[in-house]
C-alpha cells in the first residue's frame, strides 16, 4: 500500500487539490472558435466548387454570425487571462512550437478575414445596405473580385483554426487525458459538424438543409470513430493514459461525456438527421440544436475531466 | 553551466523549514508557496518504508513550460534556470497546465510565479534559501558542469532518481534514495 501526502500543506490557488485554472472560458471559446472554423470552411469550400447559389446559407447566410462567434470567444479568451493588461504581448512575439501562440496568430488572420466576408455579403442579409462612401464601395468592389482568393485563405486557415482548438490540450503531456495527437481531428469534425447544424438552422431551402443534413451524418460518423480510436489508445498506452480514460469509462465523467456529448450530441442527431432524409417531417431545431449541445459539451468535458488527470509518482 | 539541486530523502525530515525559508526569502504571497514537502509511506504497519521529499520546480532540460508559452515570458536563464519575466506573462495558464509537477501557481498580481533557484543569492554566491536553511543539510546546489561542485559530488557516489522522467521533461532537480 502506498500513501502520498504533502506535509508541508500546500494550497495553491486554482492548482491544488487537483488543477483547475481553465474555467469556461477556454472551453467556450474552443466551442465558439471551432464553430467559426465550422462556417467558414463551408463557405469557402462552396465557393471554390462554384457552387455560391447552389448553398446560398452556407456561402452567404451563414458566416455573417461568423465575427460575433469570435468577438465573443476571444472576450472569453481575454476574460480567461489572469494577465489581462498584457495580453499584447501575444501579438509582439510569434512561437512557433506554442500552440497559444499559433491560435492567437490564426485569429489575427481569421477574425479579419470573417468581416471581409460578411461586408461583400452584406446585401444578402441587408438589400438596402449602401456603404456611403466612394472608396468603401471601391474596396468593396474590389474585394468581391478577389473572393475566391479570400477563399483560399479562409478556407486554409480555418482548418488550422479548427485543429488547433484540439492541439492546443493534446500538446501537454503533463495532462494525459488530454496527450493524444486525435483531440486535433476531433475538435475539428466538432466544430465542422457544429457548423453544418448552424446552416441548416438558417437555411431556407429544403436541397440545401438535405445536403447539409447529409454531411452531418458523415462528420458524426467520421468523430464517433476518432472517439472509439481514442480509447483504444488510451487502453493501450501507460497507466496514466489508461487512468485518464477511465475517468469516461466509468469514473466520475462517465455519464456527462457518454450521455450528453454521445448520446444527445451524436446519435440522436445523427438518427434525427436519417429520419428527416427519409422523409419524415424533424423540425431541424431539434438535431441542430443537439449537435451543437453536444459539440460545447465535448469541450467542457474534455477541459474539466483533463484537468483531472494527471501522472503519478 | 548547468544548475542542479540534489535532495538527500534519506537525511530529510520534513520539518518544512525549506518551504518556509522560501516564502520568506522570495515575498511568496501568503496562502502560496513555491516547495512543498511530499511524504510517501509505502507498505503495511510493521513493514512501513518512507521517504520524505522536498520538491519545487525541476528546472527541466526540455521545459513543457518554456515550450508552450506564447509570449516568451517563460524562458531559460543562466544555467539553464527556468524564470518567468512577470510583464511579458499574459497569465495564460498554458504553462501551468503544461507543467507535470504543478510547480507553476498563478500570483495574485496576475502573472504566473513558480521557483527561481534563488537566482538572485546564486548571482552573490550564495546557495537558494531552501538549501541555506535545511537543518539536516540534506540538500546540495551547484553547478553539474563543474566536477567539484557539491551537487555533482554527492551524485558521483549516490544512488539517485528524478521524478516522473517518463514525462520527457529532463528533470535537474535529484533525489538521493
Amino acid at each position: 500500500m502506498r500513501e502520498e501526502i504533502i506535509v508541508s500543506g500546500r494550497n495553491n490557488y486554482l492548482i491544488d487539490p487537483h488543477l483547475h485554472i481553465w474555467h469556461w472560458q477556454i472551453p467556450l471559446y474552443l466551442f465558439l472558435g471551432g464553430l467559426a472554423a465550422g462556417i467558414l470552411f463551408f463557405a469557402a469550400f462552396f465557393t471554390l466548387m462554384g457552387k455560391e447559389n447552389k448553398y446560398k446559407a452556407a456561402v452567404k447566410i451563414a458566416p455573417h454570425i461568423v465575427p460575433w462567434v469570435l468577438v465573443l470567444g476571444l472576450f472569453a479568451l481575454l476574460l480567461d487571462l489572469k494577465h489581462q493588461l498584457y495580453f499584447w504581448r501575444l501579438y509582439t512575439t510569434i512561437r512557433l512550437e506554442s500552440p497559444m501562440s499559433w491560435g492567437a496568430w490564426v485569429l489575427m488572420l481569421v477574425t479579419p478575414l470573417s468581416f471581409i466576408w460578411s461586408a461583400i455579403h452584406i446585401k444578402e442579409i441587408f438589400p438596402r445596405w449602401d456603404w456611403k462612401f466612394k472608396i468603401l464601395e471601391d474596396l468593396n468592389a474590389f474585394l468581391t473580385k478577389q473572393k475566391k482568393a479570400i477563399a483560399w485563405v479562409m478556407g486554409t486557415s480555418s482548418v488550422i483554426l479548427g485543429v488547433y482548438t484540439g492541439i492546443l490540450f493534446s500538446a501537454f503531456n503533463a495532462r494525459p487525458l488530454w496527450n493524444t495527437s486525435i483531440l486535433g481531428p476531433l475538435f475539428l469534425a466538432s466544430g465542422l459538424s457544429a457548423g453544418a447544424a448552424v446552416i441548416m438552422l438558417l437555411s431556407k431551402k429544403h436541397k440545401e438543409r438535405t445536403m447539409f443534413a447529409k454531411i452531418d451524418i458523415g462528420i458524426i460518423v467520421v468523430e464517433l470513430f476518432l472517439i472509439v480510436h481514442m480509447f483504444m489508445g488510451f487502453l493501450a498506452s501507460t497507466q496514466v493514459q489508461i487512468n485518464a480514460a477511465e475517468l469516461f469509462l466509468g469514473g466520475p465523467w462517465t455519464a456527462p461525456f457518454w450521455i450528453f456529448v454521445v448520446i444527445l450530441g451524436m446519435i440522436v442527431p445523427v438518427f434525427l438527421e436519417v429520419l428527416e432524409l427519409k422523409k419524415f417531417k424533424i423540425p431541424v431545431v431539434i438535431p441542430a440544436t443537439l449537435v451543437l449541445f453536444g459539440s460545447l459539451m465535448l469541450r467542457f468535458l474534455i477541459s474539466y475531466a483533463g484537468q483531472e488527470s494527471r501522472w503519478l509518482y | 553551466m548547468r544548475y542542479a539541486m540534489a535532495i538527500d530523502t534519506k537525511k530529510c525530515v520534513g520539518c518544512s523549514d525549506c518551504v518556509v525559508a522560501c516564502q520568506t526569502e522570495n515575498n511568496v504571497p501568503i496562502g502560496y508557496c513555491r516547495d512543498w514537502v511530499v511524504e510517501v509511506t509505502d507498505g503495511t504497519y510493521p513493514q512501513l518504508e518512507i521517504e520524505i521529499r522536498s520538491e519545487r520546480c525541476n528546472h527541466c532540460d526540455n521545459s513543457p513550460c518554456v515550450r508552450c508559452c506564447p509570449t516568451g515570458a517563460s524562458h531559460y536563464s543562466d544555467g539553464g534556470i527556468v524564470l518567468v519575466t512577470p510583464n511579458k506573462c499574459i497569465g495564460c495558464g498554458a504553462c501551468i497546465t503544461s507543467c507535470p509537477y504543478d510547480a507553476r501557481y498563478p500570483h495574485p498580481d496576475g502573472y504566473v510565479d513558480k521557483c527561481t533557484f534563488c537566482i538572485h543569492r546564486i548571482k552573490k554566491g550564495l546557495e537558494p534559501a531552501c538549501v541555506a536553511a535545511c537543518p539536516t543539510k540534506c540538500m546540495y546546489f551547484g553547478d553539474l558542469d563543474d566536477p567539484n561542485s557539491p551537487v555533482s559530488e554527492i551524485l558521483k557516489v549516490r544512488k539517485y532518481k528524478t521524478l516522473i522522467p517518463e514525462a520527457g521533461t529532463g528533470p535537474q532537480v535529484y533525489y538521493l534514495i
